[in-house]
């Protein structure tokens, strides 16, 4: 009975499966092969060199690696600030308008990331929509906050909130009531309560939203180019146009494996740290 | 000025919008004794312990401790502690970090604190071994002690309990209502418990106080509210009775329209002149063919009998309504279904309630 369970499972599994080798791996092992091609080529029937990779290190494009895990570090620390106290009334305090907070934002996701950035730019530039106004009725004029790193990281935070946000909620929830009450019993400050009790028991939540947001950040490129005005360039940017404009392959598969290695292995220790069934529900 | 006690309530009132769930409580608690307070859920016990413990701000009234208010102490700050329902503890932590939670507070040094959950994991008869163990690997009664000691580690003035062994099995329950007794003795610290079980605070408590609609109805020790009831709430809510309405005239004479009074029975604790209720518990009721006489009498036909373990109850349905007789299982007697039969029982056993049926 047991084999044929699991017989039948793994025939069930058959299908996505295969998806995920034609769709997920296969491009994958082909950028990881076009990463050790010489330069400029567009076959894999190459002796394979590593050039590529040398070229990050000698053409600085490691600081555009930097840029983009610095901007996205910051940003994940500013979201995990912002979003615990809005989490924490989603799980705990709002009732029913927890769900018509969940409803806005994610509204706001149907929209495309790019024209909701350019809202920003007419929002923020000089002569837009806050400037414009105040020096119209004031006379008094001041500088775009807009193309520096701070805005950047702005961007990153407001794109990738919701990411942050109903994980951390989700997180939250998991902390039983009473066991903050018995640490506030038992003598706790509301500070010793928070790190003690709260963030310990919440951090499948904390880890999960950190990762989604900085994962999606640290491959972000969007906000660098429309907000930042390319202030700084993102790694992805760097990945894009060596692709496109560069015409150069090899380069593009060899910046985007470092990423991906990069990522995948923050990825893969967060996972393995936090009991991820917990958070879905489900019982050990 | 009288000397002022542990623990006092006076006029504590909590109310949540227009419903009040408690109505000017006046509570006394001495040092050292184990206080239960009782009441169906709903009653307001809950609440009350919310408001001792601190977890919610009173309407109206004060409670001192050692005469010193403490209402508008935050519960952080208030030198008592309770055990919860739930027991509250943190799954992220071993046993030894739970019970050294209060002393890691207080920054004590980790070797007090390690030597301090030792003693507790002894006083309540866990392994020391558990001091690693995590909670998920505890049993709910193992959860309970460490619970307990836990609490203890803090080392309250006041021990509060919010029903803890409500979830557990009767076995177990049974097990830990005599430990926590004993640990009582052994602590000499004061515990206040509450619980909708009658049996649970007869077992293990100095005093009860009996809740009902926001409201204390009674306090007395274990036996007085059982022989004694003010009431028939209390009376009904302290186990199985039989109660007959009944009017007394002078000299404790009484008469009913249900019971056959022998001529001379007195009720002598009773008020004059009163229609009430005359209440008496099913162990003292008797068949009336053994034999003796008896002081009240009332005759019906045999409804059901009931094995209770130790004990065999019979219910009679009599013109009073249905009547319970209870004997110890060594003097079961055989009855027949639908059998003719006569109950009696004596003045001493019975209590006046002053209150019209």
């Amino acid at each position: 009975m047991k084999t044929l369970d699991r017989r039948l499972g793994l025939l069930s599994a058959l299908p996505v499966t295969l998806l995920m080798v034609l769709a997920f791996l296969a491009p994958l092992v082909v950028v990881a092969i076009f990463s050790i091609m010489p330069p400029k080529v567009f076959s894999l029937a190459n002796t394979p060199d590593f050039s590529a990779y040398a070229v990050f290190f000698k053409q600085g494009y490691y600081k555009s690696l930097l840029w983009s895990l610095g901007m996205a570090l910051a940003s994940t620390v500013i979201l995990l600030v912002v979003c615990w106290p809005l989490a924490y009334a989603m799980a705990k305090i709002f009732k029913r308008f927890t769900l018509v907070l969940t409803i806005a934002i994610v509204m706001s996701l149907f929209v495309s990331e790019n024209i909701r950035l350019f809202g920003w730019v007419l929002t923020l530039m000089k002569g837009g929509l806050i400037e414009g106004h105040f020096r119209a009725l004031t006379g008094i004029g001041f500088d775009s906050p807009l193309y520096g790193v701070p805005i950047i990281v702005f961007g990153l935070v407001y794109v990738y909130l919701p990411f942050m946000l109903f994980p951390l909620a989700q997180g939250i929830s998991m902390v039983p009531d009473d066991t903050r009450q018995a640490a506030y019993d038992l003598g706790a400050t509301r500070w010793q309560v928070l790190w003690q009790i709260e963030i310990p028991l919440a951090a499948p939540g904390i880890v999960v939203g950190s990762l989604l947001s900085f994962v999606l950040a640290a491959g972000a490129l969007a906000e660098s180019k429309i907000l930042g005005g390319q202030a700084v360039i993102a790694i992805a940017d760097d990945i894009e146009t060596a692709f496109t404009f560069g015409q150069n392959w090899p380069l593009g598969s060899a910046l985007s494996m470092i990423l991906i290695v990069i990522i995948g292995t923050l990825a893969l220790f967060g996972v393995s740290k936090v009991d991820l069934d917990a958070i879905m529900g489900r019982k050990r | 000025m009288d000397s002022s006690p542990f623990l006092r309530l006076r006029g504590v009132v909590k109310s949540f919008g227009t419903f009040t769930a408690l109505d000017r409580i006046d509570l006394d608690i001495n040092e050292g004794e184990f206080f239960t307070i009782v009441g169906p859920s709903g009653s307001g016990k809950s609440t009350l312990i919310r408001l001792l413990v601190g977890m919610d701000d009173l309407t109206d009234g004060e409670i001192r401790l050692r005469d010193k208010r403490i209402d508008d102490t935050p519960a952080n700050l208030r030198p008592t502690c309770m055990v919860f329902q739930s027991l509250a503890l943190f799954p992220h932590m071993t046993v030894g970090q739970n019970i050294e939670f209060p002393l890691k507070l207080r920054k004590e040094a980790p070797d007090r604190r390690k030597a301090r959950a030792l003693e507790l994991l002894d006083l309540l008869r866990l392994p020391q071994s558990y001091y690693d163990k995590r909670i998920s690997q505890c049993s709910g009664g193992e959860k309970q002690r460490v619970a307990l000691a836990r609490a203890l580690a803090f080392d309250p003035e006041i021990l509060f309990f919010d029903e803890p062994l409500s979830a557990l099995d009767y076995r177990l329950r049974k097990t830990l209502e005599k430990e926590l007794k004993d640990l009582h003795a052994r602590t000499g610290k004061t515990f206040v418990y509450i619980t909708h079980s009658l049996e649970e605070a007869m077992v293990m408590s100095d005093r009860i106080a009996i809740m009902k609609e926001g409201r204390i109805e009674q306090i007395s020790e274990a036996d007085e509210i059982y022989g004694a009831p003010v009431s028939r709430f209390v009376a009904e809510f302290m186990g199985e009775v039989n109660l007959f309405g009944v009017t007394t005239g002078g000299d404790g004479t009484v008469t009913s329209d249900v019971l056959t009074v022998r001529p001379g029975a007195t009720l002598a604790k009773a008020p004059a002149g009163a229609r009430g209720l005359l209440m008496v518990r099913p162990e003292y009721v008797r068949f009336a063919d053994d034999g003796d006489s008896y002081d009240f009498t009332l005759s019906g036909t045999l409804h059901g009998e009931y094995a209770l373990g130790s004990r065999i109850q019979y219910e009679i349905e009599t013109a009073a309504g249905m009547v319970t007789v209870e004997k110890l299982r060594e003097d079961r007697r055989a009855v027949a279904e639908g059998e003719q039969l006569t109950v009696g029982f004596n003045a001493r056993n019975t209590h006046f309630i002053d209150e019209a049926a």
